[in-house]
């Protein structure tokens, strides 16, 4: 005789209820990742692995440690925020073994004009070039250090650019005429020497400037008729100024 | 089975956590936090990224050095962060263009056109702090951390574009191999460690500036004190921590 008899419904009802709580709870433990709801709505692990993804850009602190010349010589330079992995590329595994993986070295122009060629976007005061016409052929570095591009001092001496003839002159007979004797050339020319273009002599009578008989400019000049030597011809046409012992 | 796979190389993974920072601290970066004041805390953080777009000359190593990092297709549709040319023309039009993300830098502008004038703006995703694309995630794949940043849990991503159809900015794109969700981290795996975003470590001119809200230290902080700041689309009412100084009132 039991006073209360638990409905059949009821103990049915808790049995559902029972399964449906078991089968929640493994539904949960299944699907919800371990770490779920640590710190919000999203798995805690999810920050984990996001930061442990490999690296591939070092920073420029790291390389300096061991390039430290180069980054002293840099950070003076109008080089100082620039990334040494911007223009060698990402060297994270360089860093790691400097044996086993080198960094790209670029050369020729592409690179640097990337950043410095002209383009009307470009905020004003940026140092842009012409790509064309500056210095086209060779690359930049023949000029500028990447390290420190500081642009070269412009050459004072017509050697710098026109070598073959100075070392031409500088071994013949008139080695110690100075170019400037015989072309008036403005400073400009050094800069931009097609715009700036130096005077050439004209007329024969130029060079009988010292070498006219009778001419006293220079003693050890030797003498020739200028009315008879040569006839009407101009003097280069037979003797190559630069050199004017080889007929 | 696949998902014992990942949960192993998960594992492997997080073993190799703490050997990576190891082997940084070694190296020796100057600035590496984690090594010198103990583990990472999200919570003392909270990031932000300024951008000066009156010294950005478009040269495109951002958007390159973020795809290297981040391992982003190289493919010209997908870009974590990239740079537009905006050029306002005599009439007051303003045409945009961003061949290949910026990467490799950019064409002059066409002969003959009538352009007023002309300027590049980076973008990335904003790092809203109401982002509508974690609103609109409808499992929680992505989400917004303790230091600031949205991220996107891959393995719990379904793929489904709720995301990329919210976000304002047009930051988010699925990615092919894995089909879910991506989008810039600020270069998560950098930051908590005490670098530099790819894209800040690699900018020329500092455009880009990287740092954390509210810390007077921050370079960030002197951008803020020099320049006026602007964020993109503010009627949305997103609140980015993407600030942008002198920016002009055609960028959209
Ligand atoms: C652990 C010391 C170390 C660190 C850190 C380091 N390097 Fe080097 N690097 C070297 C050594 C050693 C060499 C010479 C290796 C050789 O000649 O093969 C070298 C060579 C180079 C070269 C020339 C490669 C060539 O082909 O001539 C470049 C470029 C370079 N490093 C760039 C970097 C950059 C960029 C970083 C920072 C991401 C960096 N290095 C960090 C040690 C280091
Ligand atoms: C503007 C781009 C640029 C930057 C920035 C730059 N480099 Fe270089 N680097 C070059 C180029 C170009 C060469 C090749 C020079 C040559 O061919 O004469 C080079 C050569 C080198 C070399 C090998 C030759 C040498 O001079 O010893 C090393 C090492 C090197 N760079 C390291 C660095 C480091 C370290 C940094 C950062 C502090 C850095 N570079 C930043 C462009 C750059
Ligand atoms: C990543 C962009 C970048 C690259 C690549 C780059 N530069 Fe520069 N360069 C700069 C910046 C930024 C400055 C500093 C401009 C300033 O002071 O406003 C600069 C300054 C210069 C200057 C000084 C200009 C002046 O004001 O007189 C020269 C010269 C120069 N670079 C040459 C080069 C050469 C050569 C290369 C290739 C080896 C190169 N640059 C590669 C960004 C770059
Ligand atoms: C033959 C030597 C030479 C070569 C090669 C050369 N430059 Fe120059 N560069 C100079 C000289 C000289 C100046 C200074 C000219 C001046 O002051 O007007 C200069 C100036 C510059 C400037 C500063 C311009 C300014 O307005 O301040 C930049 C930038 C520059 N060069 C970049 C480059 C780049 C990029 C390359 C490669 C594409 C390159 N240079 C190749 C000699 C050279
Ligand atoms: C920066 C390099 C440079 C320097 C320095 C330089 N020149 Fe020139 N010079 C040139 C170039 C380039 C030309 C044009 C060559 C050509 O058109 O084939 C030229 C042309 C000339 C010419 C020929 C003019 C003509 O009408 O054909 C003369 C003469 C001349 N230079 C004299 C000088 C003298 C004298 C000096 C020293 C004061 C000098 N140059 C220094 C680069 C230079
Ligand atoms: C004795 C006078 C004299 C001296 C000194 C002299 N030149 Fe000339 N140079 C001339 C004459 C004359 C011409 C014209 C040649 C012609 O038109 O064929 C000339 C032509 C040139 C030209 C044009 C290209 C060529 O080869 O014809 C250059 C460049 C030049 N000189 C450079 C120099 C330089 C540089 C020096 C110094 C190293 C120098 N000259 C010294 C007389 C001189
Ligand atoms: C400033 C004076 C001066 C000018 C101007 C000058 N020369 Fe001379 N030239 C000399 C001197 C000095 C010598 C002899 C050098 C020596 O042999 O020691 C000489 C030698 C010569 C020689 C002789 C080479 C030999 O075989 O001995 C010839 C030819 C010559 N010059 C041609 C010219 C021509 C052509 C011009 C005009 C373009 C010219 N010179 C302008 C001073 C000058
Ligand atoms: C038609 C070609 C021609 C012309 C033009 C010419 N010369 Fe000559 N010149 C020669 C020849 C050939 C010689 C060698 C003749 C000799 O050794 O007697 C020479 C020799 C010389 C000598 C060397 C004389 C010596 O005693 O060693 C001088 C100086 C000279 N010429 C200067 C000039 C001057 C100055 C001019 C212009 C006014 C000029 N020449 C025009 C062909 C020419």
């Amino acid at each position: 005789m039991r006073l209360w008899k638990i409905p059949d419904q009821v103990i049915r009802l808790a049995v559902l209820i029972v399964i449906a709580l078991a089968v929640l709870i493994v539904v949960r433990l299944r699907f919800i990742p371990d770490s779920f709801g640590e710190i919000g709505h999203y798995r805690t692990d999810a920050l984990k692995e996001q930061a442990a993804l490999t690296l591939h850009y070092a920073g420029m602190q790291a390389c300096i440690e061991c390039h430290d010349d180069i980054g002293e010589m840099k950070a003076a330079s109008y080089h100082r925020n620039l990334s040494c992995e911007g223009c060698h590329g990402p060297a994270f595994k360089h860093v790691d073994d400097p044996g086993e993986f080198s960094p790209a070295v670029a050369a020729g122009r592409i690179m640097c004009v990337r950043c410095h060629g002209y383009l009307a976007s470009r905020p004003t005061g940026f140092p842009q070039i012409i790509e064309a016409i500056h210095n086209p052929v060779e690359p930049c570095t023949a000029c500028h250090d990447p390290h420190d591009p500081t642009p070269p001092e412009v050459p004072e001496d017509c050697s710098a650019c026109h070598a073959e003839i100075a070392r031409t002159k500088a071994v013949s007979h008139h080695w110690s005429l100075s170019c400037e004797t015989c072309h008036e050339a403005s400073p400009e020319h050094r800069q931009s020497p097609r715009s700036f273009l130096p005077k050439k002599p004209t007329e024969r009578a130029f060079c009988g400037q010292c070498h006219g008989n009778g001419s006293s400019s220079r003693e050890s000049a030797p003498q020739i008729d200028l009315n008879e030597h040569g006839g009407r011809y101009l003097c280069w046409q037979c003797h190559y100024p630069h050199h004017p012992e080889g007929r | 089975m696949s998902k014992d796979l990942k949960r192993r190389e998960f594992l492997a993974r997080f073993i190799q956590l703490p050997c990576a920072a190891m082997v940084f601290g070694a190296v020796g970066t100057g600035d590496n936090k984690a090594a010198a004041e103990g583990p990472y805390r999200a919570e003392d953080h909270l990031y932000a990224m300024g951008i000066q777009v009156d010294r950005c000359i478009g040269c495109g190593l951002c958007a390159e050095a973020c795809k290297n990092e981040n391992n982003v297709l190289k493919e010209p549709y997908f870009f974590r962060t990239w740079i537009e040319r905006y050029s306002i023309m005599m009439d007051g039009e303003a045409e945009v263009d961003s061949p290949r993300g910026g990467i490799g830098g950019f064409p002059p502008l066409e002969e003959g056109s009538e352009v007023m004038r002309s300027f590049f703006v980076p973008k990335l995703c904003n790092q809203c702090d109401k982002p509508p694309c974690v609103q609109v995630c409808p499992v929680g794949a992505t989400f917004k951390t303790e230091d600031g940043v949205i991220l996107v849990d891959e393995s719990y991503c379904i793929g489904c574009r709720y995301c990329v159809q919210a976000c304002p900015y047009g930051a988010r794109y699925i990615d092919p191999r894995t089909l879910t969700a991506d989008k810039c981290t600020f270069c998560y795996q950098r930051i908590t460690k005490g670098l530099l975003p790819a894209c800040v470590e690699v900018c020329p001119t500092q455009t880009r500036v990287f740092g954390e809200l509210g810390t007077r230290s921050s370079p960030l902080h002197r951008m803020k004190r020099q320049s006026s700041i602007q964020v993109l689309k503010p009627a949305m009412n997103t609140e980015p921590k993407v600030l942008y100084s002198d920016l002009d009132g055609e960028v959209r």
